[in-house]
């Protein structure tokens, strides 16, 4: 293990045209570190996701990133294919909309496998072994490794998701909204089982959510933004049992309320 | 047709044969053809890389192989011998049109044997007579990506290339043994192409596909309404993709042409009857008719029937 952060941003910022995106997002994260960025819609959250995971590129700023070689790179200075090969080995991506992270017309089989194929398996039966053993861990009967995402409810949608990131053994899992629009029970497990994979494999996370009970679930630390900046940050436990800010206060009293 | 490959010769323009006169050469006009002709050159330099090129009209529809009709009007010369296929037969509608359109406008001779052509335009078949040093076959192509099942985004597909990422191929054809127990693609069956880019080889049946690799002859593809064309030089490795564990196979017959005995061609079920009566028979009509000239009969073979009368 290594004292040098997994993650880095400086002075991360992003405008659309005219209109600010973030601003300024300075933080680190280490290995095995659950960061949630919380805040209310159009503050900013998702935007600084894209930044992180090289989907957007920064106005101003950089990201750092450790690789598994122990090289610390610029992201913005990977080539494209060296971009696409940390995407689909060292971390992962946990979209809201499962059909913006799953291939529909695949079986779920495929749909964890495919990482693995594109980084060279050639096994057929290898890589089955794979995706059974990734469904067994998210709770997908063996019986549905034949059948599309298509005819799976939203909570196995998101839980094919999760396994489809993991067979690479990611580092870092990047999850934007990955429980809302989910009934409150269906919501439940899948934290749970978030919670669960993440302690066993010791996954660093930047989870984006404007729940801040599913902050208090799984992170350890949060960032709280506000019109694109972050306006507090701090260990989970503390922010939300003494918020400094006032926008903090609101927020949380809110989630009292509801 | 080497020759045809260059731009300087000074091919006949208007004046082949007396009922050409409103054509030039091979229909298209000679600025166009040099254009296709780069387009070509481009492809064989880069094996099985889809180079774009400005597609033309030609007076028959899409799905009659218009890709195939401009590529083979590019590299004809006046001294080519022409044969047309279609699912390895010459005497269909759309290959005696297309040979018929070539006899016309460029006054070429034509043949349906394999072996006298030096040019050969092929829908769906490669001939089952192994090709030559100086052949050229030309592929009719309705779709050249062979990414587009998975990847309907050409923005994306034209990365996936550049980047040689081809994990998704695999992916459908794991989906195939997922779902039949082994790879049922049996038509477009893809192909990596020296070593490099994965190649769509057409709808041809993956029984041809052992033919390209390392093909004598030159293989040029034409996508009219894709506007695509792409190249296997000749002597190239051509790959078709599999598992370890699944490794690529061709279909097998079990039993030979009823009508020539051969053994180990491709054939095609024919019906006799509405009783359930079919026979199987070569889809090379050319290698069958020569093969019964040479004296070799199937089961179902007449006494006495000479060839070409069969069909
Ligand atoms: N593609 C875009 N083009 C223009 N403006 C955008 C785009 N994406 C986000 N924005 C704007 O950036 C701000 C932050 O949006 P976003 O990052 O989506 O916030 P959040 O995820 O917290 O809801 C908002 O004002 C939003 O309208
Ligand atoms: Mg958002």
């Amino acid at each position: 293990m290594t004292d040098l952060p997994l993650l880095s941003a400086r002075g991360l910022t992003k405008f659309y045209g005219e209109r600010l995106g973030c601003r300024d997002v300075t933080f680190d994260l280490h290995e095995g570190e659950v960061l949630a960025v919380v805040g209310e819609s159009g503050s900013g959250k998702s935007t600084l996701l894209g930044l992180l995971a090289t989907e957007l590129a920064p106005s101003a700023g950089a990201v750092h990133y450790r690789m598994r070689d122990g090289a610390v790179r610029d992201l913005s200075e990977l080539t494209e294919a060296e971009r696409r090969l940390l995407l689909r080995t060292d971390w992962g991506f946990v979209r809201q909309d499962a059909r913006e992270g799953l291939r529909m017309g695949v079986s779920a089989g495929g749909n964890v496998g495919e990482r693995l194929m594109a980084v060279g398996a050639r096994h057929y039966g290898n890589i089955r072994a794979a995706a059974s053993d990734w469904l067994a861990r998210v709770e997908i009967e063996a019986g549905r490794i034949d059948d599309t995402p298509k005819s799976f409810s939203g909570g196995m949608r998101q839980r094919l998701q999760i396994a489809r990131n993991l067979v690479t053994h990611p580092r870092l899992v990047f999850m934007d909204e990955p429980t809302s629009g989910l009934d409150v029970s269906v919501q439940a497990r899948l934290l749970d089982l978030i919670r669960g994979l993440v302690a066993e494999l010791g996954l660093a996370v930047i989870i984006v959510t404007h729940d801040l009970a599913v902050a208090r679930l799984l992170s350890h630390r949060i960032m709280v933004m506000r019109r694109g900046r972050v306006i507090e940050t701090g260990l989970t436990d503390q922010v939300l049992d003494d918020p400094r800010e006032a926008y903090t206060q609101l927020l949380v009293s809110s989630v009292l309320a509801a | 047709m080497r020759a045809a490959m260059r731009d300087d010769l000074p091919f006949p323009r208007t004046e082949v044969g007396k009922e050409t006169e409103a054509y030039n050469f091979a229909y298209l006009d000679e600025q166009t053809k040099r254009m296709i002709r780069r387009a070509i050159l481009k492809a064989i330099a880069i094996p099985g890389y889809q180079v774009p090129f400005a597609s033309r009209e030609m007076p028959m529809p899409y799905g009659w192989g218009t890709g195939g009709v401009q590529v083979t009007a590019a590299v004809l010369g006046p001294d080519d011998v022409l044969k047309v296929i279609d699912q390895g037969s010459d005497d269909t509608t759309n290959a005696v049109s297309i040979r018929r359109f070539f006899a016309k406008t460029a006054g070429v001779a034509t043949t349906t044997k394999t072996r006298e052509a030096t040019l050969i335009q092929t829908r769906h078949r490669i001939p089952e007579e192994p090709l030559r040093d100086g052949q050229i076959l030309v592929y009719q192509v309705p779709i050249p990506e062979p990414l587009r099942f998975l990847e309907p985004r050409e923005t994306e597909t034209r990365k996936l290339h550049a980047l040689a990422d081809y994990g998704l191929m695999h992916v459908k054809l794991y989906e195939d043994i997922a779902r039949h127990g082994h790879i049922a693609t049996t038509y477009a069956y893809p192909v990596e192409v020296a070593g490099r880019y994965v190649m769509d080889p057409s709808p041809t049946p993956k029984f041809d596909n052992p033919k390209m690799d390392m093909c004598a002859a030159l293989q040029l593809f034409g996508a009219g309404r894709e506007k695509r064309i792409y190249a296997v030089p000749p002597h190239t490795r051509v790959r078709s993709l599999d598992f370890e564990d699944h490794p690529f196979r061709i279909q097998t017959f079990k039993q030979p042409c009823a009508l020539c005995g051969a053994e180990g061609g491709y054939l095609d079920e024919v019906v006799l009857d509405d009783r359930g009566g079919r026979m199987f028979v070569c889809s090379d009509t050319d290698f069958c008719e020569e093969r019964r000239a040479a004296g070799h009969r199937g089961a179902m073979a007449a006494d006495g029937d000479a060839a070409g009368e069969t069909r």
